[in-house]
């Protein structure tokens, strides 16, 4: 017999579930007041630096039917590709949002200042991006993926660079349709389907 | 010694995520390969939570709701454990949200349409932070089982919902605690996505009477493990060197 490693396993995922809201957006799901105060209503405060822009889209299924209920939490670095909670980012800029779906228009909308690229330890940038996770009923693991911008330099980004087929690279970017506004769908399943991120 | 990339995914530890057992995930699991890679800054921050953020009564299910005013319906029971990573280390300052049916099966959602009534004393939703060893716990009453449109008659087991938030992002899960015991959990299909035995039976909590108050409260004991970083051994290595 070796030596045991003594590892620990990660808790195994499930599903999310239709009433996820109830939990992390409850005045979404008709419970306003529940808490004093809701996490992640917003990535950005007033004053933040930088480009305010609104990236909206739909979350489409295999047949592509767009869901109603799936729930995107979304993580980025401030306009000068500084991550909240590091050394000299923008205060105003907390970098965290939580969305749903809109049940009438089946879209969701997130408003935030644009990010900046971010430089990694070893040299290598990263192009501007917002990281997304996005979890639902009949999405048993939540799917990571990120939102690049058509308007930005993407090319020496480590990520979209490793993306085999590069017509794929296109699932993965947002596309500007004026005064601030980009368009970004997801498809969860089949043709045009998201470079979903295991990282 | 400072932190270095993110483990990556045991995905064996996970469900699956294509199940016809689960209808909603056949069209709504990804059917091409994931794209793995090192983790980024990106995955290695994430928001962080305080104490200020959250209310005296968050994280006591029991009486949230009606702001202390009244307690719900159902048998009393205290949650806890530890949230951990996979090197067993203790996670501060984790952020564990929870969220349940009341003890009929009924949540409290505009989506919920289960003729089982709604406890007018209880909400469904709690938060707590991990303290300064990983552990948390919060108080809420056992949710009921309840049924829901799959294949022809399937029913939840007594459930309760964790989102999970570490210090980073990467770390982010949500996942499911479940009752020892409860003959529903190996009939039901979103509990069978979990392949591996073992795995499956980590999300079973067991009664823990050591936490269990006389004449007040019964306490179910659910540890979590979330991914873990690699020690940063020789920092100034190039990469792929
Ligand atoms: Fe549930």
């Amino acid at each position: 017999m070796v030596q045991k490693l003594t590892q620990w396993r990660e808790t195994p995922s499930q599903t999310a579930g239709p009433y996820v809201h109830l939990g992390l957006m409850p005045t979404w799901a008709g419970n306003a007041g529940a808490y004093e105060k809701e996490l992640g209503q917003s990535p950005i405060a007033e004053g933040a630096k930088g480009e305010v822009i609104e990236i909206a889209g739909q979350v489409l299924d295999g047949t592509g039917w767009p869901l109603r209920d799936a729930l995107i939490e979304s993580w980025q670095a401030d306009a000068a590709g500084r991550f909240p909670g590091t050394e000299g980012a923008d205060p105003a800029v907390s970098g965290f949002c939580r969305f749903a779906i809109d049940p009438e228009s089946a879209e969701f909308t997130l408003r935030t200042v644009k990010p900046g690229a971010v430089s990694l330890p070893d040299g290598r940038v990263q192009s501007p991006h917002i990281a997304l996770w996005i979890v639902a009923r009949g999405i048993n693991m939540g799917l990571q993926t990120r939102i690049y911008f058509e308007d930005a330099d993407r090319d020496a980004d480590p990520v979209l660079s490793r993306i085999e087929q590069r017509d794929r690279v296109e699932t993965l970017i947002a596309k500007p349709q004026g005064d601030g506004r980009y368009r970004f769908d997801i498809r969860l399943q089949g043709p045009g389907e998201t470079v979903f991120l295991d990282m | 010694m400072s932190q270095g990339r993110l483990i990556p995914r045991d995905r064996s530890a996970h469900p699956v995520a294509y199940d016809p057992q689960y209808k909603t995930s056949v069209t709504r699991s990804p059917s091409l390969p994931l794209l793995s890679l090192e983790s980024t800054p990106t995955e290695e921050t994430g928001p962080r939570f305080g104490h200020s953020d959250l209310g005296a009564l968050d994280h006591d299910l029991i009486r949230n709701w009606t702001k202390g005013k009244a307690e719900a319906i159902g048998e009393r029971i205290l949650v806890h454990g530890r949230v951990t990573d996979e090197t067993g280390r203790g996670i501060p300052g984790a952020l564990v949200e929870v969220w349940q049916a009341n003890a009929g099966g009924r949540y409290r959602h505009k989506k919920d349409g289960y003729l089982a009534p709604l406890d007018p004393n209880f909400g469904g939703a709690g938060r707590c932070l991990s303290d300064e060893s990983g552990a948390y716990a919060f108080f809420t009453i056992k949710p009921g089982a309840y049924p829901w449109p799959n294949r022809g008659n399937d029913w939840r087991p007594a459930h309760i919902h964790f989102a999970l938030s570490g210090p980073c992002f990467g770390q982010r899960l949500i996942t499911q605690m479940y009752f020892e015991g409860d003959p529903l959990i190996h009939r039901c299909p979103i509990a069978a996505t979990v392949k591996d035995r073992g795995q499956l039976d980590s999300l079973m909590a067991p009664l823990d009477m050591s936490q269990a108050r006389p004449l007040d409260h019964l306490a179910y004991r659910f540890d979590i493990v979330l991914r873990g970083r690699r020690q940063a051994w020789f920092e100034n290595r190039p990469e792929g060197m």
